[in-house]
């Protein structure tokens, strides 16, 4: 009796171990802090100002590659402005970002709009304003209950998507998600594993316009396009921003969400209250001057040069802010 | 219990994760739908279990036979001991991406990707317990008149057997801790909630955690009783 109880106490404590341990692994991130970047201001159209040499920025992004494009450009910008800036990119789901914003380990991280409001602040994706500017409004008010602060929203937006190969949308006549009806029976559908649970993913799709698939299967995102050209996937979830969408666009097509399940979000650059004015008017302005040129063209030009050319984030940000002429 | 609008916490609790093994709990993300609860927890842990005991099936049916087969010959101990080390080094991640291009995601993926890394422990732990056992045992037996086959089989194989499950225990410990990558591959395991924080929730992670960390300390002590059946009488006496 007695050995088994303390053989208990220790599979307990191995136990509280490891989920520790895991804890902090869930926490942490890979840690590309230092960056230094060959951008520097040279009479371009980013101005620096030795005053903000005193302010130290941390930037960071969520875990995929446009993410991290965003928070390279951003990081980059603030740089040739003359703060001192270390980025903190990869930092994993929108829950991670967002308490690592609100603690202070990051000054601040984009955020698509949409998924503030649904992930963040419990609203459905019906509710999700189709409006740009009323939706970025939205998420400024419910971020300033928290302290924090939401820099206006980039030209582009991103959406989920419901993709699959321009021959079996071809085939099977579909055009609009609707168009499943009677047929998603027989089809399997692809996502992330958060997918399934998601009420802007499967949890909408089956709430909203009643769709029942043969299989859901979870897949890492990097995979999305994989296996439908394998052939694996029927349907399979897609980005709107997706560069393959305009360089491939006689092989995958989306089809149209006409139920509105799927909320388009511009990106809104999220910052504490505290940082804002410590940092001064340079902090929003250069990031608002930087993403003007970010339009869903420019947008998927950066994510393939990232996503199928193989740059690093790094190279496509320094380079959309030299041809945009925002550096020198 | 916290509902809908309190905000979720930062870091998991110990109590909040074992509520959320038992009891379905509120997620912002699902539109009112509530995740996890026992049911979920079980239906994904025993496909966690299936998912493991395919692999190491897999495993032992390749590294077993190479490993009795090169340590019987004492040959192929580059080999045997070479590739166990560099399958320790392979990433699984990349793997099942390189799989996906050529077979597809899903269970055969998957179960050929956590398999290579059950094979090298196996392997090696197999080769190095029957080189260890003791020549003159083994001249002996040949001396019987028993056939190759024969020793290994009634000689070789018993008296490795603590080596041989050290392997298949770490084996099983590297594969049943990993498949909470199956997520990724097309197949929902107790990594779901680990992979899924914007979903379940810390607490969810965490009960994840815990429910793999439970279920690879059974599989060790199933094992572990397993081998103590196996062990013959003779090698029990000497302290291991």
């Amino acid at each position: 009796m007695r050995s088994e109880f303390t053989r208990l106490r220790a599979a307990v404590a191995l136990l509280l171990a490891l989920a520790l341990s895991l804890g902090v692994v869930a926490c942490g991130s890979s840690d590309n802090s230092s960056t230094s970047t060959e951008a520097t201001a040279t009479g371009s159209s980013l101005v620096t100002n030795p005053k903000n040499a005193k302010i130290s920025l941390t930037i960071g992004s969520k875990n995929f590659p446009e993410q991290e494009i965003l928070g390279e450009i951003y990081a980059q910008a603030l740089k040739a402005v003359g703060y001192k800036v270390k980025t903190d990119l990869n930092l994993g789901s929108e829950t991670v970002a967002h308490q690592a914003v609100k603690n202070g380990t990051i000054s601040g991280y984009p955020e698509y709009a949409s998924t503030a409001l649904t992930s963040f602040f419990g609203f459905e994706p019906e509710d999700v304003p189709t409006n740009a500017n009323a939706a970025y409004e939205l998420a400024h008010e419910e971020f300033e209950k928290e302290g924090l602060v939401a820099f206006p929203p980039t030209p582009f937006a991103s959406a989920n998507a419901v993709g699959t190969t321009k021959k079996f949308a071809e085939e099977e006549g579909l055009k609009t998600i609707s168009d499943l009806e009677g047929k998603s029976e027989s089809m399997t559908l692809y996502g992330s594993p958060e997918c399934r649970q998601r009420i802007d993913c499967l949890a909408g799709l089956e709430k909203y316009y009643g769709l029942k698939f043969k299989a859901f299967h979870p897949v890492d995102i990097s995979l999305r396009y994989t296996v439908l050209e394998k052939g694996q996937a029927d349907l399979s979830i897609l980005f709107t921003t997706d560069p393959q969408l305009a360089a491939e666009k006689d092989k995958f097509v989306i089809l149209k969400d006409d139920k509105h399940v799927f909320p388009a979000g511009n990106v809104i650059f999220v910052t504490k209250l505290s940082t804002f004015e410590k940092a001064g008017h340079d902090y929003e302005n250069t990031i608002l001057q930087v993403q003007t040129g970010l339009t869903l063209e420019v947008m998927q030009e950066l994510d393939a040069r990232v996503e199928l050319e193989k740059q690093t984030p790094k190279e496509a940000a320094a380079a959309y802010l030299k041809s945009a002429g925002y550096v020198g | 219990m916290s509902v809908a609008s309190t905000p979720a916490p930062v870091f998991a609790s110990f109590g909040g994760a074992i509520e959320f093994i038992f009891t379905p709990q509120t997620s912002n993300v699902t539109g009112g739908k509530a995740v996890g609860g026992l049911s979920q927890v079980i239906e994904l842990t025993v496909t966690q279990l299936e998912v493991t005991v395919l692999a190491l099936m897999l495993a032992l049916l390749i590294a077993l036979p190479a490993g009795l087969y090169f340590g019987h010959r004492g040959a192929g101990e580059l080999l045997a001991i070479g590739l166990g080390n560099a399958g320790r080094a392979v990433p699984e991640l990349a793997l099942i991406a390189l799989m996906a291009a050529v077979i597809g995601v899903g269970l055969l993926n998957l179960t050929v990707a956590l398999a290579i890394l059950g094979i090298p422990p196996i392997l090696t732990n197999t080769f190095v317990g029957i080189r260890e056992v003791d020549r003159s045992s083994v001249e002996a037996a040949r001396g019987m008149g028993m056939t190759e086959f024969e020793i290994v089989r009634k000689v070789e194989a018993p008296l490795a057997i603590p080596s041989i499950f050290t392997g298949i225990r770490t084996a099983t410990i590297n594969i049943v801790a990993t498949a909470t990558i199956a997520p990724l591959a097309g197949v929902a395991t107790l990594g779901e909630f680990i992979l899924g924080e914007n979903v379940y929730g810390t607490n969810g992670v965490l009960a994840g955690a815990i429910m793999v960390a439970l279920l690879a300390l059974a599989l060790e002590f199933s094992l572990a009783a397993l081998q103590r059946r196996l062990t013959s009488k003779g090698l029990k006496l000497s302290p291991t």
